[in-house]
């Protein structure tokens, strides 16, 4: 494999990681209004998420800056392109980060609900986006001869990419479910599993719309055959079906593990599709910008392939610690000790 | 000629200037607080003095209310390059993209992680597994600056890399992280740190005092603040005029703006102050105070040192690079750095002072000075942002010095209406941002540290609660 392929998957791992730690605490942010029934119960649902979803944005970080590094001109297209979208996805991003600090720190009743809603809308908005966003590197934007954006705001909606958008939203909203029901108790816990019920075939159902019209118009769009896009959605679709069975027998830990794998399947269908072309250009598709055209020079991607060879892991270890530490379900303290 | 159109880049520019200084507010006080809340809870480790296992969790409150902000704002900056400056991306990604990216995955990784274990983790990890973990937070605060400077030296001076085919392409990794430019100012950057933490515990305690409150947990405040706060800001006085020296051996054009030295001077005075001066057309100020020979001694480290004036620059500017104009705006990067510069040097002598009434166990109850001390609070941000703003400003007309000019770097495919649409969702968010901050800011600086629990309970705490 090349540097630029590797580099090219290496992003599509850090999207991955994106999607599957930060699509949980998303999720847990779309329920905050619907699960708990108290301020004390919104406390302790954030409480599930409050030591991780920091470090999960953190990937989204790394993804910005790989693209940046590795594949310059698609950095630049992409985000001068989706300009607005990504002034709103910054928006949504920001009143999030705060509401998670903030919120407690005042009694008084009407602060606290602001900054669950400001946490609810940002946990709403910022995937809607980024389904949107992502999906139009597939979908095709205009793109000119010199590989400068052509488009308009507009032109990022299309029916293919708002159903990759509410997909994002409704998955995220299912793995959240799934993730706190493996971390509450009681009542809480009860009405969590409710949720997820409840959210699942939906979910699922539209998990494989995506990945099947992602396929399609990989085909359609990107000059593609079936394999190996075909590949991963069979995965997404096969991990999504057996998520909504495990919820359905309350087997809520493989259902997590199932939906997880779902998004990274999702995630990884996407980018299969789009490969080799980073952004597909539409209506001239002769613009289309591609991995070997957008890439940085060897020596560039030589020394960050080393840092990635020894951080990645690096991370992943004490990121997977953390997780250890903090498995316990919130709100059982009392039990514990 | 200037003309009051303002086009697509000015906003572009009043964009990157307005939401970077709005980051930097919020960034030195990570730096500096991260190493001296872990500086605390060692302490309480290592003594088992409770006292500062109090001052850890408040001032640790303080840390977490500002670095969520710190942390919202630091996405702009890495999006806003694309996003607003893609001709500029696309040139400088393969050398420039490089620190950003490992600062992602090497050093902010390393901080977000560790921060959440600190925050939850009182109760379940080992009091030494807990220590660590703050120690990995600051640790990852400091490696996380080191590659922002790394990238923005490269701007100010362009090393390890060569141009091919119209972009920059990274050469030598080693020598753009060994930059000198990037050393000195990471070292500078990393004192500012220090001294805006140990300005703000200094003036949160002095508030206690002048309350009468808490005397005896804010006398140890006090003292670390000090021990820290005194000699690191006399040494940066000291770090930030050999920035000063290294900008004249890389930058000539952007000390002698900032010197307002339209001609070429041997030996140079410094001017302390002047009226007028400040354009080509008004070269020789109406009033000014100088001291002789002080600019030969900053810029040079001689005392009868030669500093180029900008008229000479331009010229020599003009026949390099072709026409235009290659003088930085006068004004602004003159009383930038004297702002700095003043501000700095008045922190210094507040701590100095602080420590000479600490000594004589007369702090507590000098009460002009303790206001004194709370009043000096603004002061090092001051520094900090008017720092930035001469850096940045002093680098125009380039975006990245002598290669790329800042009026051929933004993105061509986004309109003004656009830019001022989300200038203005940016002011807006920002303002109400900076309120709600400052409001619990102040507020958390003036309560009491909460009291331990019963015994045996000390972990009971958390030093945030969701």
């Amino acid at each position: 494999m090349d540097l630029e392929t590797f580099w090219f998957c290496l992003i599509v791992v850090v999207w991955a990681m994106y999607f599957l730690l930060e699509g949980f605490d998303f999720g847990v942010g779309m329920l905050l209004p619907f699960v708990p029934r108290s301020g004390e119960e919104r406390s302790t649902t954030l409480r599930t998420i409050g030591p991780v979803w920091d470090a999960n944005e953190v990937w989204l970080v790394v993804a910005g800056g790989a693209t940046f590094a590795a594949f310059p001109a698609w950095y630049a297209t992409m985000f001068s392109g989706f300009y607005l979208a990504l002034l709103l996805i910054l928006f949504f991003l920001i009143v999030r980060v705060v509401s998670f600090e903030w919120r407690s720190k005042s009694e008084s009743p009407r602060w606290r609900a602001t900054w669950s809603w400001a946490n609810t809308i940002g946990s709403f908005g910022a995937p809607l986006l980024w389904g949107i966003g992502l999906a139009n590197l597939l979908g095709g934007v205009p793109i000119d001869s010199d590989g400068h954006y052509a488009g308009t705001f507009w032109d990022l909606f299309s029916p293919y990419t708002v159903v990759a958008g509410i997909a994002v939203v409704a998955l995220f909203a299912f793995h959240g479910a799934t993730f706190l029901t493996l971390r509450t108790i009681g009542d809480l816990h009860d009405r969590a599993e409710r949720a997820a019920l409840r959210l699942a075939i939906p979910a699922a159902a539209l998990g494989a719309v995506y990945v099947v019209w992602t396929v399609a118009m990989a085909i359609d769009r990107n000059d593609k055959d079936l394999f190996p896009p075909a590949l991963p959605a069979a995965v997404a679709i096969v991990a999504l079906a057996l998520a909504v069975v495990f919820i359905l027998r309350g087997r809520n830990g493989r259902a997590f593990t199932m939906t997880g794998l779902g998004i990274v399947a999702a995630v990884a269908t996407l980018f299969t599709s789009l490969y080799p072309r980073v952004m597909v250009s539409s209506p001239d598709f002769g613009n289309s910008l591609t991995v070997e055209g957008a890439a940085s020079s060897h020596y560039a991607l030589a020394v960050m392939s080393v840092v990635a060879v020894i951080f990645v892991p690096v991370v992943l270890l004490y990121q997977g610690w953390t997780y250890h530490v903090f498995r316990h379900r919130v709100g059982d303290d009392a039990v514990n000790s | 000629m200037s003309s009051l159109a303002v086009t697509t880049v000015d906003l572009a520019r009043i964009q990157f200037a307005t939401t970077s200084l709005y980051h930097f507010l919020f960034v030195p006080l990570t730096l500096g607080l991260a190493p001296l809340v872990a500086v605390m809870q060692t302490l309480w480790y290592r003594g088992g003095d409770e006292r500062w296992l109090r001052l850890t969790r408040f001032f640790g409150t303080l840390m977490l209310i500002n670095f969520a902000i710190g942390v919202a704002t630091g996405l702009v900056q890495e999006f806003q390059f694309g996003m607003n400056w893609s001709i500029y991306s696309e040139y400088v990604g393969d050398v420039f993209g490089a620190p950003l990216a490992i600062e992602g995955l090497a050093a902010f990784m390393l901080e977000s992680t560790f921060l959440g274990l600190w925050i939850f983790g009182w109760d379940r990890l080992s009091r030494r597994v807990h220590l660590a973990t703050v120690w990995l937070f600051a640790l990852g605060s400091w490696a996380s600056a080191f590659f922002i400077i790394s990238a923005n030296s490269w701007m100010q001076r362009p090393v390890g890399s060569k141009v091919t085919d119209g972009r920059a392409e990274l050469t030598d990794v080693w020598e753009l992280f060994s930059n000198r430019f990037g050393i000195w100012a990471y070292i500078h950057v990393l004192l500012v740190g220090l001294t805006t933490a140990s300005v703000v515990i200094f003036g949160v305690a002095c508030w206690h005092f002048v309350r009468g409150r808490n005397q005896e947990l804010f006398r140890q405040a006090a003292k670390l603040a000090l021990i820290v706060g005194v000699p690191i800001s006399a040494v940066n006085l000291g770090i930030g005029s050999q920035m000063g020296v290294v900008v004249t051996d890389y930058q000539p054009m952007k000390i002698a703006s900032t010197e307002a030295q339209w001609d070429t001077c041997q030996p140079c005075a410094f001017s302390l102050f002047q009226i007028g001066g400040f354009t080509e057309d008004d070269q020789t100020p109406s009033f000014s105070i100088q001291i002789p020979h002080l600019l030969s001694i900053l810029a040079t480290l001689s005392w009868d040192g030669e500093v180029k004036g900008m008229n000479g620059l331009q010229a020599a500017d003009q026949s390099q690079y072709g026409a235009g104009d290659y003088i930085p705006p006068v004004r602004a990067t003159y009383w930038s750095m004297r702002v700095m510069a003043y501000a700095g040097t008045l922190v210094f002598l507040v701590l100095a002072l602080g420590a000479f009434l600490y000594r004589r166990g007369r702090l507590a109850t000098t009460r002009w000075f303790l206001w004194l001390g709370v009043l000096t609070i603004p002061l090092p941000y001051a520094a900090a942002l008017a720092g930035w703003v001469l850096s940045e400003v002093g680098r125009q007309p380039w975006i990245v010095w002598g290669l790329l000019k800042t009026v051929d770097a933004n993105s061509p495919s986004v309109s003004t209406a656009t830019i001022a649409t989300s200038l203005g969702v940016f002011v807006a968010l920002y303002v109400a941002l900076l309120v709600v901050d400052f409001v619990l800011m102040r507020r958390y600086a003036r309560v009491d540290p909460p009291e331990l629990g019963g015994e045996g309970d000390e972990f009971s705490l958390p030093a945030v609660e969701y």
